[in-house]
């Protein structure tokens, strides 16, 4: 067995050098290894996703996104008709700052469904709004029957029932469905003859 | 020693959860459920065997007083491979344990066993050291998870035990309810260990 290398100052930089070349050296080959894969599985993620939050559809959604405001807008296509879209949003109030929501808007302006995308919530309490106990509250949603009233939880006046123990995520979580059918109202919603609706502007 | 208790020491005798109380942040931070507890564990395992491995081979050729560095080094290396790769290949399981990931980087056990076992070691015992540690962090941060998750939840591994309508335990999934849990475990370890003189 050989000798330990002395603590010399040319001894530690040389080691030191010599194992940060080689651990970048790896962590370069690992990362253009799964580069590809990793934008593969990530699109795979967006049309699944997109998936499930819409009636079937044929085209390739993500191939034509639109972007307002920071929100990703995904339109579905079915025989060349229109199914509706599906938004990519998010909410900076979440327990553990933001997540991302993908909400499905059929093109009557009513809600479809909504999936969580990526969050850091407590597990067991926030993530809770992944069930459908929680989030299929929000399956049909539209100005129609929210008469006037925005999404939000009972407490703040809405018509939601939170998570138990969960306020926040569950206020962010409306938050973020809000801001998309907001924006979504605001610059797709010309087919939608909803005279119950006062949102103007913008209308293409 | 021999091999097999280099393996083996880390199931009960030297559990890194329960009798070294080492990487007690994960412990009490993820075991809100019994899957996360599996998925964190094997992550763990993963990094674990691969820079004792690493550092056993290395031991001589870094000098005492920069160890530390070039242990952080090899750890943090296998931890952005680890996310990468599973980023890559496994997106689902990704999904759910993307956030425990990096934390893993700063988990004691990892340094605790590179310093104290594998730089003083051999690569195979330094191998059999870091998968029996890791199987023992696993096993240790599954049960904790299985019992939270059943108090508080009524769930284990997302099957429903209790009926959806009893009242669970809500303060198991909490913060409290991971050191409450945690000092009764280690408790109990104590006094099996105790009275089998293990």
């Amino acid at each position: 067995m050989s000798k330990k290398l002395e603590s010399t100052l040319k001894n530690m930089v040389l080691s030191l050098l010599l194992i940060s070349a080689v651990m970048s050296a790896a962590l370069g080959f690992v990362y253009s290894a799964t580069k590809e894969p990793i934008e593969k599985a990530n699109k795979a993620k967006e049309i699944q996703a997109v998936k499930e939050v819409l009636p079937p559809f044929d085209n390739d959604p993500t191939a034509n996104v639109k972007e307002i405001d920071g929100l990703l807008f995904y339109q579905a296509l079915k025989d060349g008709k229109p199914v509706g879209y599906a938004v990519k949003t998010f909410t900076d109030k979440g327990f553990s700052g933001r997540f991302d929501l993908m909400v499905g808007i059929r093109p009557d302006g009513s809600i479809n469904t909504v999936v969580v995308l990526e969050q850091k919530e407590t597990p067991g309490l926030g993530t809770k709004m992944k069930e459908p106990k929680f989030k299929n509250q929000f399956d049909g949603l539209s100005i129609g029957n929210l008469k006037g009233k925005s999404v939000k939880v009972k407490k703040d006046g809405g018509t939601i029932d939170a998570i138990t123990a969960a306020t926040i995520s569950s206020r962010a979580f409306c938050d973020g469905v809000q801001k998309a059918y907001d924006l979504y109202m605001k610059n797709f919603a010309s087919a939608v003859a909803d005279s119950a609706s006062v949102k103007e502007g913008g209308q293409k | 020693m021999s091999n097999l208790k280099h393996l083996t020491n880390g199931f009960i005798k030297e559990n890194p959860t329960f009798v070294l109380v080492l990487g007690t942040c994960p412990t009490l931070a993820v075991t809100t459920a019994a899957m996360n507890g599996i998925g964190m564990g094997a992550a763990t395992t993963f990094v674990l065997v691969f820079s004792n491995l690493l550092i056993a081979a290395l031991k001589n050729f870094i000098p005492d007083k920069v160890r530390i560095a070039a242990f952080i080094l090899v750890i943090a290396t296998f931890v952005t491979i680890v996310d990468l790769v599973m980023k890559a290949y496994t997106p689902d399981l990704y999904k759910t344990l993307g956030i425990f990931i990096p934390l893993i980087v700063v988990n004691c056990i990892i340094l605790g066993r590179a310093e104290a076992f594998a730089q003083k070691n051999a690569v195979v015992p330094a191998i059999l050291d870091g998968l029996g540690m890791g199987i023992g962090f696993t096993l240790a941060i599954t049960l904790m998870g299985s019992i939270r998750e059943l108090l508080g939840n009524g769930t284990i591994f997302d099957i429903r035990l209790v009926s959806q309508d009893a009242r669970t335990i809500l303060i198991f999934i909490l913060p409290p309810g991971a050191f409450i849990t945690y000092g009764y475990l280690i408790a109990i370890m104590n006094r099996v260990k105790s009275k089998y003189s293990l």
